[in-house]
């Protein structure tokens, strides 16, 4: 039997299209809400007749997108270990050097990755100068890959070398781990292509000093628990992408004691915190394998349409969904936001770095809401905040019941994109990014917002349907 | 002749809009031509093939809104007030949406106000993804596009069904569930009278009848023209069968269509066997079985009156001319004169053809199936012609007249010109969807008509209530005021103008 008819109640509607209908629906005190209509897939024909493909099997894929949502939302994330990516990192070898985004050979490479790779050839010890590490990219000496291929992650250029410390983040439900390299800060890093000798110092400085010091104080903490950290964070005025001075303090707070308890000199030690003290950044490389442990989970479920990861390599934008391991991948756009003072539009790379992984967690852009004072550095206003992180509920598979915006009488933020939605909404996630100078070395010059390019989604799509 | 286009990026606007308002400005441009067009392939060919030339035109996306005039005039600034009065003509409408958090799909818009109906109605080319993502979201469905696919409608019936959920269309222009009227139906008293119907303004006509005298409709259901149709099967009749035969509110089921595929009659048939409440069959055109359990009707009027009786309401019969129609038709005798029906209501149409062709020879129209009664130039009238002014060939980039008269306005005026006119026929449909004043935008192209064929009788049905806003009394008195005949019926008309033609009333 069908319930409206048998409920007897005032029919509740939602008007499509015309809105002729509208003011007789009033006139009859008709509930009722206009879909705001615009022809799907920007009135695509061919990309209509996949998303009809779609919804003829809903079932089979609201089941499959079910299935990554729940994933996903119980995955921890817990610090365990700061370790060298060769030790830890599946795969790695000591000529393995990851890279931020979708696959591509350096000769194709942004200024700024190409900057921090060269940086990194030459802090591994294998060239004395840039110029040399040249010519042992050229030797065909250096294997590339995405760190994403190999559950890493990376901010920015993104570069992960053999010897570099990364995060090591566990995720004990599923039992599955990801890493990320330690944040260096501002100014002059080689995630930004920056690769003077200060750079190759303060990493020297991070492997040898500051990690094994981290690792000693983990030792003493035992697991820290980064997803309740990113809650949170959020609650206290972070998104955790652009914007992650609470977490730093939160994290700092958890780890502080764990510092000053290592068998290890003073002035080390006060380095250490020091070091994390005066980097509101530090947390960046937390929130992401955080985000990345989490949705690693979903890669590998039949007719899902959940977005598992959004990364870029400062040429091309590049995501993967849950069903398949295949990057789509489009050129990538430009950053739109605020510059530092003395530099434009002009100096700028195109959008860069697995940080994105962020907003396909549910954070960073999702939870702009939560980060009113990043709007000042992104350009925009608390209301447009507001407005990204209702809007992106439009595009997702569901809402992550931890990540609560106060802003928003602690609504959730929206957790996994769909590209089926963003192709028949229109709507594109929001994401929220730094700007990287296009040449390598000079670092970041300013912050902004970026969406990817629809073609990603597209391309998913179609080859989405061709396996149905 | 001057051509200024302008291309609006990524400004969607529905085609009823813009050529409502294309209709509205174009006493305001008269002598211009104007085009607001939405950027599908069609379109621009369209706008190309006029003459409009921009360099943009390659890569306009159906998203994107064209906004062209042709003019003789040397003023480019009147493009900017076509854009202003398409968004201040659009804003109105905004206005009320925005109060509302504005919703880009189907899915979260449900969720908002846990919804059970969609109304949708956007270009075929959309309208079975639309249909299908309501149906995901456990929504109603009905669905007002046509040029959906038949492989479609089957598809989202069959899962409608599944769902348990209605699935009313493509093309249903009318229903009433739970004593809402969507889109063109009439304020109707709810009753014991459940109604299945596979047609808009034949279930308009059924449902007015049933109110004015006295009865009332528990729910309306339509199925779309083509559910009976041997492809689809009567898929949506059979489960609307079902729905009111579980219906404790439903006393009576009567059901509505041109007649089915044999094939569909038997599934009915066999559907019917399980029902236990009194059955009125309205197969317009059709013919009536001998010894059926079922009420048969062969006009709208008759279902109605059917329907009635078998609640034991007692109607008058609304069919035969009164005593005052009959004394009017005789006075009056047509030689080599012909009747032309102008029609805004499809089913209408058909049921006129339908009754007038026991009486007379040398039929035409645009709907007729029979080829020997097929209207090979639509725009001109020939014989007794019933045209149905609501056909895509009238409507493509205009709206159907039941919202906005123009074209039949043209048409009457076009007709005056024509001496072979014997009576003029015209239906209006009044209630929810229609023109707010269908009548009274009507008087001037009729008078008109009066001045130059003073002889000529126009005879005029209105099917709608005094519940509907327009109200029936007023409407009537319009017309009747400037001399028009009015019928009780659309069966009652169709008789009547017959009578007119043939200088009396026969018995059939």
């Amino acid at each position: 039997m069908n319930k409206l008819i048998q409920s007897k109640q005032t029919p509740k509607v939602v008007n499509i299209g015309s809105s002729i209908f509208l003011k007789d629906l009033s006139a009859q005190h008709v509930e009722h809400v206009n879909v705001q209509y615009q022809p799907p897939g920007q009135g695509n024909e061919e990309l209509v007749s996949w998303l009809l493909r779609c919804s003829e099997k809903e079932e089979v894929i609201h089941n499959a997108n079910q299935e990554a949502l729940t994933r996903v939302l119980a995955a921890q994330a817990k610090l365990i270990a700061v370790m060298p990516a060769i030790q830890v990192i599946p795969g790695m070898t000591d000529r393995t050097f990851l890279h931020a985004g979708p696959p591509i050979p350096y000769e194709k490479m942004a200024g700024p990755m190409k900057g921090a790779i060269l940086g990194a050839i030459v802090f591994e010890g294998l060239a004395k100068n840039l110029s040399e590490a040249e010519a042992v990219i050229k030797q065909g000496l250096i294997t590339f890959a995405p760190a994403h291929e190999h559950h890493a992650v990376g901010p920015m250029a993104g570069i992960i070398s053999p010897s570099m410390p990364v995060h090591v983040v566990e995720n004990p439900i599923h039992k599955n781990t990801a890493y990320c390299s330690i944040n260096e800060g501002l100014g002059k890093v080689l995630r930004y292509g920056a690769n003077g000798p200060e750079v190759i110092n303060k990493l020297k400085w991070i492997r040898d000093t500051f990690a094994p010091v981290l690792n000693e104080a983990l030792k003493i903490t035992g697991p820290i628990d980064i997803k309740q950290l990113i809650a949170q964070a959020l609650q206290m005025g972070d998104e955790t992408h652009n914007r992650n001075k609470a977490a730093t303090a939160l994290f700092l707070k958890e780890i502080v004691r764990a510092i000053f308890l290592t068998k290890v000199e003073m002035d080390k030690k006060v380095m250490v915190f020091d070091f994390i003290k005066n980097n509101d950044h530090y947390f960046l490389n937390l929130s992401m394998p955080a985000a990345k442990v989490a949705l690693d989970t979903a890669q590998g479920i039949p007719h899902s349409t959940f977005v598992t990861i959004m990364a870029r390599n400062g040429v091309d934008f590049g995501i993967k969904t849950a069903s398949s391991n295949q990057w789509f991948t489009a050129p990538a756009n430009y950053v739109k936001g605020l510059y530092f003072t003395g530099y434009s539009e002009q100096d700028a790379a195109p959008d860069i770095g697995d940080s994105a992984i962020t907003e396909t967690y549910g954070i960073g852009g999702f939870a702009m809401g939560a980060a009113p004072a990043i709007v000042q550095f992104v350009g925009g206003t608390v209301a447009d905040a507001i407005r990204y992180s209702k809007t992106m509920h439009f595009i997702t598979v569901g809402q992550h019941q931890l990540m609560q915006i106060p802003n928003l009488d602690f609504s959730p933020s929206a957790l996994g994109i769909d590209i089926q939605k963003v192709i028949s909404t229109n709507i594109l996630p929001i994401i929220n990014t730094g700007i990287a100078h296009k040449e390598p070395g000079v670092g970041q010059v300013g912050a902004g917002l970026v969406e990817p390019p629809m073609a990603c989604f597209t391309q998913a799509l179609a080859a989405f349907v061709k396996g149905l | 002749m001057n051509m200024y286009l302008r291309i609006l990026v990524n400004e969607y606007y529905d085609s009823v809009t813009l050529m409502s308002l294309t209709a509205s400005l174009k006493k305001q441009y008269s002598g211009d031509e104007i085009f607001l067009l939405m950027g599908t392939p069609m379109n621009v060919q369209l706008i190309k093939d006029i003459g409009f030339k921009d360099d943009r035109l390659g890569k306009i996306s159906p998203n994107d809104c064209l906004i062209g005039i042709k003019t003789n005039q040397d003023k480019p600034e009147m493009i900017e007030s076509l854009v202003k009065a398409l968004k201040s003509g659009t804003q109105q409408t905004q206005a009320t949406t925005n109060q509302m958090m504005s919703y880009p799909s189907t899915q979260a818009a449900a969720k908002a106000i846990h919804a059970d109906v969609a109304m949708i109605s956007v270009p075929g080319a959309y309208a079975a993804l639309e249909a299908h993502q309501a149906l995901n979201a456990g929504l109603n469905v009905m669905l007002f596009s046509d040029n959906v696919s038949v492989e479609d409608e089957i598809v989202l019936k069959k899962k409608a069904i599944e769902k348990n959920l209605l699935l009313m269309g493509p093309d249903c222009g009318t229903a009433i569930i739970n004593g809402v009227g969507l889109a063109f139906a009439n304020q109707i008293r709810q009753g014991p009278i459940g109604i299945v119907a596979a047609s808009g303004t034949g279930l308009q006509e059924v449902t007015v009848l049933i109110d004015r005298f006295g009865g009332g409709i528990s729910q309306a259901i339509g199925t779309g023209g083509r559910d009976l149709s041997e492809k689809v099967g009567g898929l949506m009749m059979l489960q609307g069968i079902d729905i009111l035969n579980d219906d404790p509110d439903t006393k009576v089921i009567t059901l509505i269509s041109k007649p089915p595929a044999s094939s569909v009659y038997e599934k009915i048939l066999q559907k019917l066997k399980t029902v236990s409440k009194p059955v009125v069959i309205g197969f317009i055109d059709g013919k009536k079985p001998e010894n059926s359990p079922y009420h048969h009707a062969s006009t709208l009027a008759e279902a109605a009156y059917l329907s009635l009786k078998a609640m034991k309401l007692n109607p008058p019969i609304f069919e035969p001319l009164t005593d005052q129609q009959i004394l009017d038709a005789s006075a009056v005798k047509k030689e080599n004169q012909f009747i032309r029906g102008l029609y805004c209501g499809g089913t209408l149409c058909s049921e006129a053809i339908s009754i007038a062709r026991k009486n007379l020879k040398g039929l035409y129209s645009n709907v007729s199936k029979k080829p020997e009664e097929h209207l090979d130039d639509v725009f001109h009238s020939k014989g007794h012609c019933f045209v149905d002014l609501g056909d895509d060939i009238f409507t493509n980039g205009r709206p159907h007249p039941m919202i906005e008269p123009t074209i039949r306005l043209e048409r009457i005026l076009q007709e005056a010109k024509d001496p072979q006119v014997g009576v003029l026929l015209l239906d209006f449909e009044l209630g929810y969807g229609s023109h707010e004043d269908p009548t009274g935008t009507h008087l001037e192209a009729l008078q008109s008509f009066k001045k130059q064929r003073p002889d000529v009788p126009i005879i005029a049905y209105v099917c709608g209530t005094e519940g509907d806003s327009q109200r029936l009394k007023n409407q009537e008195q319009k017309l009747k005021a400037i001399g028009v005949r009015l019928a009780s019926s659309h069966a009652q008309a169709i008789r009547y103008a017959v009578a007119m033609i043939q200088g009396g009333y026969h018995r059939e």
